[in-house]
């Protein structure tokens, strides 16, 4: 890409919440079952049918408001008017310009925020197959709908045109989707569909200029896309106008295969919705106490739980600059508490850390649902040298698989005795006797041989014993 | 509408084409007169300033209505689908679609 | 014999056993067999369904438990409310075979009273019509002169009334839907405040103004039918968290000491005729020792306008899914597109089509502030007029509609002279304030006239008392009622 040349770009995220029945009608809210089957008369459309409002939905909404910092502000409903056949009612109920959260912002791991405008309900559409030789819309002989989805509640979280890198972009998705989860509104599943980007994107040669002409890209489904179609989509422009051309506005489509974004319409084609108020439903309007249970059942947000690790971490002096990354793997799978207890209980912060971005990150979901205590007290068994490593990797994995257990069983089930001082102190003694050259020249200072002992004992007890200890027998022995 | 263009063939075409719906010559012709007049009348209010008058969307001032998220009945597939005009592999059928949604 | 009876006697007697429900509904289904071949109130009649209903209301009754406050009573519904597996067209092509999967709140509840549903009513399509002249299905006659409308667009049920194929029948009234036709086939009709009837299961024609309301012979009996069928719903969001209505037990207390204003700007343009028997209704008022005064509420010229605009907005959404893809009418094409607009081209009649490009102009682009916002101002201007006026007045007197019922074919090609029907009836429905016809007396040409009270939000108990009032004059001074 040009170095002259500045990108500025705004994003739209659509998360479906995960509550249990759909926004405006009691059937249920998840749709990869059998076609036609979570429907009633409200999400089908039927004439005479008339939605009522989720509390629940609602509560999600406030609470992904409150997280994002914004303003949660007395709200409407509109109806936004377009035929398509996935939309059941031929209009769409939707929040536009009373939504319930306004001025929020997102603060990205390293400091920057990007302004929210915006995050308002609607509710999603059903689902449109296309059925010919493509599989897609262009070239299709005809297509199906099934509108199970259709009424499912969506959140829309609209970016200010804050963001300037398509690495940015990939950012804010990611803390976003991570916010998402921590609010418990969102599964978080982009390749399931349950969050849906897209990105506005222009060019400008510098900060002072005025934006340039945006285009919008659709179908964003990953956070690898959003990356990669920004800076396509970037390039693209930017040739344009270094061509003489100029930048059209449009809506344009991100094929994931090709790597390339297309036409969908023009401006001109633009949709006129006739929004107005949807005479169905009445005003929301939150009163304190109901904002501020909302904020009370909230639990901590991404951006605290990694400093509250960065600081447990630091407290305990080991070096965080290595730890970021495992720490925003541990907030982002939602295992800090495993962690924050790990060392409340007296394990060394670093591999209380370590095991759990590393091991229990495997199987995030059944480290979840772990009972806490059994992890903290096999950590505590290897941070003692009970357990070396090898064998305490062992029981945490089935811990994991059996979803629970108690791990000083479970290491004896597995033969994994606590090796004796005196036993290790023999193994340690062979192991140098077999290798009296590479013994000399650790004894002359070349450090990395001591992996070599390391290796040689460990092979020599089956993966028993403690490579801590190991490298203080040696060093005990070089001393002595 | 105070000195607004009296709606013509077009805008009603325009219009139609929006709704979804066909209008003959013939049609077009009758309804831009019956449409025209109906807006005309319309002129005794589309002339007054009404810019401190906040609008009435809903007669009875209600808010937050709210149902808990649980779950209702269904309806029977069989009977959704018996409904429809076209029907393949337990979904609507509708003929080809020209362009992606908004 | 019991046509002719009304349905407070018909339940009493069907739950004392002293008559019985099949009885009572043969009776009726040999009416709508006699007469409903030249009238055409009914678009459908479910006699075997009916007979099921009325033998389980006998059967309930011999068991000696509580067959319900309508126990017996044989009702027609307008054809835009869904009954479960009976078809619901609207009058419309468009729906032509549809059976709704569900019943609509009030069927359930009047099922649950002891009602016995008769049948489905003729309708101006989609409930867009003031003569039921636009249905699908051909006009309705007015019982009374059956060259005459009876208008509409619940003229079904009001023509039902008014031959006596059943006691009481349910209408919607958007713009007069119930009143104006109650007038003119000489029955009482009424609309409830908006939100407390639920609006379930109601076909939409405008939904922030739609309303449910009963068609009788005497105001009793439609107290009776408002009672079964009001009440909360929580499957309909506008619909009043309020103890269901109780107003049988007043409508004997006399309007002794209350304020009747006779709306002066209801008279303006309205048949000489009409006028009188207005004034002779608010003498009957004044004889019954209520205040009479004349009241102006200027703002209510302004309905008309309003609500053309509104209305027509509205629908245009509400009537967007029938598109060919999930039910009813399909008229194949090429794409979807073309298939949409095949599909509403062929299923919808003139009326409805009108209106749907009315009201999406109203909307549209450029044009929404100068039109429906403008309406909503409107709306809100008459709202703070009636307001102003019910600080005054208990109740307000006027014309139903501006004559009697008109000949078939008068005004069907005139839009706006049929518009004008609806003139005294709107500004309830924008007010979302309660009303109700009753008969008083006839035209000079013989055909019946209805006069209109109308009342605050919720004050029902005030407009029925004063109802009962009107109703029971029109029996003494003007020659029976029609």
């Amino acid at each position: 890409m040009s170095d002259s040349w500045l990108l500025v770009i705004g994003l739209e995220v659509h998360c479906e919440l995960k509550t249990t029945s759909k926004l405006f009608c009691g059937c249920p809210n998840k749709f990869g079952d059998e076609p036609n089957t979570s429907v009633c008369p409200v999400c089908l459309g039927l004439p005479g049918s008339l939605p009522v409002l989720n509390q629940n939905a609602v509560e999600m909404a406030m609470a992904i408001g409150t997280a994002l910092h914004c303003d949660i502000r007395p709200s409407t409903f509109h109806r936004k008017n377009y035929f398509y056949p996935d939309q059941a009612k031929d209009y769409q109920i939707s929040q536009y310009d009373e939504p319930i959260n306004v001025d929020g912002w997102l603060e990205l791991p390293d400091g920057f925020r990007v302004g929210i405008e915006r995050a308002h309900m609607e509710e999603d559409t059903g689902k449109t197959t296309h059925v010919g030789t493509s599989g897609r819309i262009h070239g299709a002989d005809h297509s199906l709908v099934d509108y199970n989805r259709s009424g499912v509640p969506l959140v829309e979280i609209v970016s200010a045109p804050d963001i300037r890198s398509s690495a940015q972009a990939r950012a804010y998705v990611t803390e976003l989707r991570s916010v998402l989860v921590a609010t418990g509104a969102s599964d978080g599943k982009m390749e399931e569909g349950s969050m849906r980007v897209d990105a506005n994107v222009s060019v400008r040669r510098s900060d002072g200029d005025p934006f340039g002409t945006r285009c919008e890209i659709k179908n964003l489904n990953s956070v690898r896309s959003v990356g990669r179609a920004i800076d396509y989509e970037a390039e693209r422009q930017i040739a344009l106008i270094e061509s003489g051309d100029r930048v059209i506005q449009q809506t344009r489509h991100w094929d994931e295969d090709a790597g390339k974004t297309q036409t969908l319409r023009s401006k001109e084609d633009a949709y006129d919705y006739r929004y107005f108020l949807e005479p169905d439903l009445v005003p929301l309007v939150p009163d304190a106490a109901w904002k501020g249970a909302v904020a009370d059942a909230l639990g901590m947000m991404p951006a605290e739980r990694r400093a509250r690790l960065t600081e447990l971490l630091e407290e305990a002096d080991a070096e965080t600059d290595a730890r970021t990354e495992q720490i925003a793997t541990v907030v982002d799978l939602g295992l800090d508490d495993l962690v924050v207890e790990a060392i409340a209980g007296g394990v060394p912060a670093g591999l209380a850390l370590a095991r759990t971005a590393n091991e229990a990150a495997t199987d995030a979901e059944a480290a979840r649902k772990l009972d806490p205590g059994s992890y903290v007290t096999l950590l505590a068994m290897e941070a003692a040298g009970t357990l070396s490593a090898t064998q305490s990797k062992a029981v945490l994995a089935e811990l994991l698989s059996a979803g629970g257990g108690d791990p000083a069983a479970i290491a004896r089930m597995k033969g994994f005795e606590a090796m004796s001082d005196n036993t290790l102190s023999v193994a340690v003694t062979e192991a140098v006797d077999a290798l009296p050259e590479e013994w000399a020249r650790y004894c002359a200072g070349e450090e990395k041989l001591a992996q070599v002992f390391i290796g040689q004992v460990m092979k020599a007890t089956r993966g028993q014993a403690n490579g801590k200890a190991v490298m203080a027998e040696l060093q005990r022995l070089r001393a002595g | 509408m105070a000195g607004a263009p009296r709606l013509t063939r077009d805008d009603v075409a325009h219009v139609a084409a929006l709704a979804r719906l066909h209008l003959t010559d013939e049609e077009l012709e009758l309804f831009t007169g019956q449409l025209a007049e109906v807006l005309d009348h319309a002129a005794d209010i589309a002339q007054l300033d009404l810019t401190d008058v906040a609008p009435t969307a809903h007669a009875m001032a209600v808010t937050n209505v709210l149902r808990p998220d649980t779950l209702a009945p269904t309806l029977d597939r069989d009977e959704v689908l018996a409904a429809a005009p076209s029907v393949e592999d337990h979904r609507f059928r509708v003929p080809r679609i020209l362009g992606e949604a908004p | 014999m019991t046509a002719g009876r009304s349905a407070v006697d018909l339940a009493a007697a069907v739950r004392s056993g002293e008559t019985r429900a099949l009885d009572v509904l043969e009776g009726y289904l040999a009416a709508i067999d006699a007469g409903d071949g030249e009238v055409h109130a009914f678009n459908l009649v479910t006699g075997e369904a009916a007979r099921e209903a009325a033998v389980a209301v006998d059967q309930a009754v011999a068991a000696g438990q509580d067959p319900g406050l309508l126990a017996g009573v044989p009702v027609a519904l307008k054809d835009n409310l869904c009954t479960r597996g009976v078809p619901t067209t609207c009058s419309s092509r468009i729906l032509d075979g549809w059976r709704p999967p569900y019943d609509a709140t009030v069927v359930t509840r009047l099922r649950d009273a002891g009602a016995v549903m008769v049948g489905k009513t003729n309708m101006d399509e989609f409930a867009m019509g003031s003569s039921t002249e636009n249905s699908a299905f051909g006009p309705t006659r007015n019982p009374n002169d059956t060259s005459r409308v009876p208008g509409g667009s619940s003229g079904g049920s009001a023509a039902a009334v008014a031959a006596g194929f059943a006691p009481v029948a349910l209408g919607s009234d958007t713009g007069g839907s119930i009143r104006q036709p109650a007038a003119l086939c000489g029955v009482v009709g009424m609309k409830p405040t908006y939100g407390t009837v639920s609006r379930y299961g109601l076909v939409a024609f405008a939904s922030s103004l739609d309303q449910i309301g009963p068609f009788a012979t005497t105001v009793a009996d439609a107290a009776l039918v408002f009672e079964v069928i009001g009440g909360h719903d929580p499957a309909d969001s506008t619909s009043l968290d309020r103890p269901a209505p109780r107003v049988l037990s007043v409508l004997d207390e006399g309007i002794q000491g209350m304020t009747v204003g006779v709306l002066t700007e209801f008279l303006d343009g309205v048949d000489a005729d009409v006028v009188a028997r207005t004034r002779q209704a608010a003498d009957a008022c004044a004889a019954a020792g209520a205040r009479v005064e004349e009241i102006s509420v200027p703002e209510v010229r302004l309905g008309l306008s309003a609500y053309y605009l509104i209305a027509p907005a509205e629908a245009s959404s509400n009537l967007a899914r029938y598109d060919g893809v999930r039910y009813g009418l399909r008229v194949d094409a090429e794409d979807t597109t073309a298939m949409n607009t095949a599909t509403r081209s062929a299923g919808f009649g003139a009326e409805v089509k009108r209106r749907i490009m009315l009201g999406t102009y109203a909307l549209s682009a450029g044009y929404k502030d100068a039109y429906y916002d403008q309406a909503l101002r409107v709306r809100t201007r008459i709202i703070e007029g009636f307001d102003r006026t019910y600080r005054r007045c208990d109740v307000l007197l006027g014309p139903t509609a501006p004559s009697t019922a008109f000949s078939i074919g008068a005004k069907s090609s005139n839009p706006m002279s049929m518009y004008l029907s609806d003139v005294c009836t709107i500004p309830s429905n924008l007010a979302g304030h309660p009303a109700i016809s009753i008969p008083f007396g006839t035209g000079d040409d013989g055909l019946p006239i209805g006069v209109q009270l109308l009342a605050p939000a919720l004050a029902e108990n005030t407009l029925l008392r004063a109802a009962a009032v009107i109703e029971a004059a029109a029996q003494s001074t003007a020659g029976g009622g029609g």
